[in-house]
């Protein structure tokens, strides 16, 4: 700092004395701190402190989605010219998949979903953060980038403005900002769309860009997904690797489970998402898979049933189709709304597998569980917690039975007393 | 008979600045103070004004609660200044130190024989009680009560600080004689914990119950091993005391003089010559900060090692329970993208693009940037993994934070004090300061429950 110099970074500290104490101070700092690690020494306690802040911690999480992103750009155009064109015969990933056409059409549907995503949301916290006098907290960050992944590509933009208004304020802020809410702020969000415009939500057209606008026409298209079929006992024509790699219809990135392993690998090697959420809800949706396919297997439901289609459909490919894989991955391990005791986590993880796969096959109106299981989670993870922490009281007050407790006098201190509380 | 702990769950910080097993002595301070700082909770009354010309070892005030609990002057000389703070509240005592010492000599005490009752008083009129703290609350233990046990440990695990095998050789003798004292004030057993490997002075002693702890930091810190070795529950009492201290007390009793001195380890990156110095407590930092030589000008001096210690100004005084002084560069500086680009060159704990990882062993020069600002708690599961009790640390941070006494109770807030924190605190993303959330809440508990 010996240099003369009026360097950028002088600038800007110059700037943010100017700003200290003022009502934009939160506003400048967030830029600020974008840009610079702040100059903040510790005051109390440890004279030290780890490499990591939040900032880190949330950019890895993006980090693990864009991937995910940039495969969703390739398939909504893929999706989309398959749908009008007929579905290549001979599939070819260069060829067919990662064109530049595939790209562009992607680019410039999901792009402002993003766009609007972050937006919105940002400034609800840059209001709330100058209202209120508190610094901009980063949960945004994730939510912001998730959001556009999980609906379905044609929402219109001014209803997922409306619905992130409703998220942010509802789902975050009235609870006391980031940190403090009970509910995932992005799948309240994918709620809040879901009930107040369930047309644009559900339904087998929803899926592709352009299917919605066409129905009626001569050039009508399908843009049905894999679960939507099996939910009416049909048939579909993916095979297991379109599955895997994710080259079919769906909410905008949870497509590829490909993709999504190797994001949440990359948050287990991080140690930023839990790994016993992630092991946990994997099992639970295989447990749960098994049980409807014994039921199958036993005879219990014929052929006939309305729900044989989804029942029968072999367990562990549940995990392939449909967000069971995102929501696993991205979304149950949220820190803030999930168990937050380790034990707890196995519970909580494998309850989310479980109930998605129920709710997938029992929904009549919309063969998806994922967002309501983990929702109904959220709201269980306290509970959870607090039976998992009761244990550990509980060993607490059985050691207390042996308590030593000295009488606090002197002279009789010679005599130790055992107390029996 | 000796037992074994095995702690898995902790973080060595390795830090460059270790001092060299060498030990030089200090130059003599013109200059002695008292920081009441020091004794958390305390409330002192003087027993002696502004301008009295003291002897070592005589009293200079003592506990308003237990006015036989006397803090006695480390040296003689004149009492030059009371520093005090808002609402008249005493900081610093200044003592001008002599050219010659006198010493204040008491009749000296055979702990083999003595009773308990004399030790108390022996240890309450010589100085030397405010050496022996307790827990829950962590404070001075009230020598009106009896601990179910008292706890030592040797074996030291935080980064760079002081290595008690090697400050404690040769004081066999007066650690003997503390133990043996010690013994006779609880009827449970004296605790020792020693390093698994290495050569401890302590293991020789008579009276006491040996434990061999390996493992990473915090396994030396004595909260662990409480931990492992006999929990303290609601209404119970432990005792603990730092083996350097063991030193001060077992040498005024056999010769009754009250002797100040201890031997320090100056450590840390700013330190050109990180070693050992014999000086006395009280005594000005800059007395041997600048005899080792500082090799930047932008640094902290702390009282303590940079987990638990306290920050403390280069003419600053070294404090009463302090056996480490450590210097490292302040860090308040920007860094440009400093949470998005990988990080090679500080510690961490998870791997999300930093790389600390990859080298466990490697010495790291921290500086004082907290690395990032002020959160709400958001990322779970980290603490555990540092933290070795059978507590659930946010949670109980939770509960302090909340006010919430019953859960502080039962989530185990009598089994610790600040420094069992400084390891979640020192991983903590969110940056909260949970030394001194405990610290409050163990003051509301204490104040609600007593």
């Amino acid at each position: 700092m010996s240099d003369k110099r009026l360097t950028f970074k002088k600038r800007l500290h110059i700037l943010k004395h100017h700003y200290r104490g003022k009502k934009m101070a939160p506003a400048f700092n967030a830029f600020h701190t974008f840009l610079f690690a702040p100059n903040e020494t510790t005051h109390s306690g440890s004279h030290v402190r780890v490499a990591d802040d939040l900032k880190r911690a949330m950019n890895t999480v993006i980090m693990a989605l864009i991937p995910v992103l940039l495969f969703s750009f390739f398939n909504t155009g893929y999706q989309h010219y398959s749908a009008i064109n007929g579905f290549p015969q001979a599939f070819s990933i260069w060829d067919h998949f990662l064109t530049w056409e595939n790209f562009w059409l992607g680019f410039k549907l999901v792009m402002p979903l993003v766009v609007v995503s972050y937006g919105v949301g940002l400034l609800i916290e840059f209001i709330f953060a100058v209202i209120k006098g508190h610094e901009v907290e980063e949960g945004y960050l994730v939510t912001g980038m998730l959001v556009p992944l999980i609906v379905p590509v044609d929402t219109p933009l001014w209803m997922l403005a409306v619905a992130v208004v409703f998220g942010v304020v509802i789902g975050k802020e009235v609870f006391g900002g980031t940190g403090m809410n009970i509910l995932n702020p992005a799948l309240t969000i994918r709620a809040f769309l879901f009930f107040a415009y369930p047309t644009w939500m559900s339904g087998d057209k929803v899926w592709v860009h352009g299917a919605v606008e066409r129905t009626g026409t001569p050039d009508a298209i399908s843009g049905e997904t894999i679960l939507g079929y099996l939910a009416q006992n049909g048939s579909y024509e993916y095979s297991l690797s379109d599955m895997f790699f994710g080259f079919i219809p769906g909410s905008v990135g949870e497509t590829s489970t490909f993709l999504i392993l190797l994001g949440g690998l990359f948050l287990i090697f991080s140690k930023i998402a839990s790994w016993r959420i992630m092991v946990s809800a994997v099992i639970g949706s295989l447990v749960m898979g098994l049980i409807f396919n014994g039921v199958v297997d036993a005879g219990w439901i014929s052929t006939g049933s309305k729900f044989y289609g989804l029942m029968s459909f072999e367990f562990w490919q549940h995990l392939l189709v449909g967000g069971l894989a995102f929501g696993i991955v991205y979304m149950a391990t949220d820190p803030v709304t999930g168990a937050q005791t380790n034990r707890g986590k196995w519970i909580y993880g494998f309850l989310i597998g479980f109930i998605s796969v129920m709710i997938r096959v029992f929904n009549p109106a919309y063969p998806e569980g994922v967002f309501l299981a983990i929702l109904l989670m959220n709201v269980f993870a306290p509970t959870i917690d607090h039976y998992v922490v009761r244990g550990n009281v509980r060993r607490r007050m059985k050691r207390l039975k042996h308590a030593t407790i000295l009488p606090k006098d002197t002279e009789q201190a010679e005599v130790p007393k055992v107390e029996t509380v | 008979m000796s037992k074994d702990i095995r702690i898995k769950k902790g973080l060595n910080i390795n830090l460059v600045g270790a001092a060299e097993h060498t030990t030089s002595k200090a130059a003599l301070s013109n200059v002695y103070a008292i920081n009441l700082l020091d004794f958390h909770g305390l409330t002192p009354k003087m027993l002696v004004k502004e301008g009295a010309e003291i002897k070592a070892g005589e009293p200079i005030f003592y506990n308003k609660n237990n006015e036989n609990m006397l803090f006695v002057a480390p040296v003689s000389g004149e009492l030059i200044e009371i520093v005090r703070g808002a609402r008249r509240k005493i900081l610093t005592i200044k003592i001008l130190a002599d050219k010659s010492q006198e010493f204040i000599t008491h009749d000296k005490l055979d702990p083999a024989t003595a009773s308990s009752d004399a030790i108390r008083s022996f240890l309450l009129k010589s100085g030397c009680w405010p050496f022996i703290r307790q827990r829950p609350y962590d404070l001075i233990a009230d020598p009106e009560t009896t601990p179910k046990a008292i706890f030592i440990s040797g074996y030291v695990t935080a980064p760079l600080a002081a290595d008690l095998n090697y400050s404690l050789k040769g004081k066999e003798e007066f650690l003997q004689a503390a133990i043996t004292a010690l013994g006779k004030l609880t009827p449970g057993k004296i605790h020792i914990s020693i390093g698994k490997s290495g050569d401890s002075p302590l293991q020789g002693l008579n009276g006491i119950e040996l434990h061999k702890v390996s493992g990473p930091h915090p396994a030396g810190l004595v909260g662990t091993q409480i931990n492992k070795i006999d929990p303290i529950n609601k209404g119970e009492l432990v005792w603990t005391i730092s083996p350097q201290d063991l030193v001060i007390l077992g040498e005024t009793m056999l010769s009754g003089k009250f002797n100040a001195e201890r031997t320090v380890a100056l450590v840390g990156a700013s330190v050109k010559e990180p070693k050992y110095y014999t000086t006395k407590i009280g005594a000005e930092v800059a007395t041997f900060l600048y005899a080792s030589g500082v090799n930047t000008d932008n640094f902290r001096v702390i009282n303590g090692d940079v987990l638990t210690g306290s920050t403390v100004k280069p003419d600053g005084y070294l404090g009463f329970y302090n056996t480490t002084v450590t210097a490292i560069p302040e860090g308040d500086d920007y860094e440009f993208f400093g949470w998005n680009k990988p990080i090679f060159n500080k510690i961490s704990n998870t791997r999300a693009l930093t790389f600390s990882w990859l080298q466990p062993k490697k010495k790291y020069n921290l500086t004082t940037n907290t690395n990032g600002e002020h959160r709400a708690f958001v990322i779970t599961g980290h603490y555990e993994e540092v933290f070795p009790m059978d507590i659930y640390p946010l949670q109980l941070l939770k509960a302090c934070m909340v006010k919430d006494l019953d859960e502080m109770e039962q989530l185990g807030l009598y089994e610790v004090i600040p420094e069992d924190f400084a390891l979640t605190e020192f991983v903590c993303i969110s940056k909260q300061p949970h030394q001194q959330i405990i610290r409050e809440g163990l003051d509301l508990l204490h104040k609600e429950i007593g």
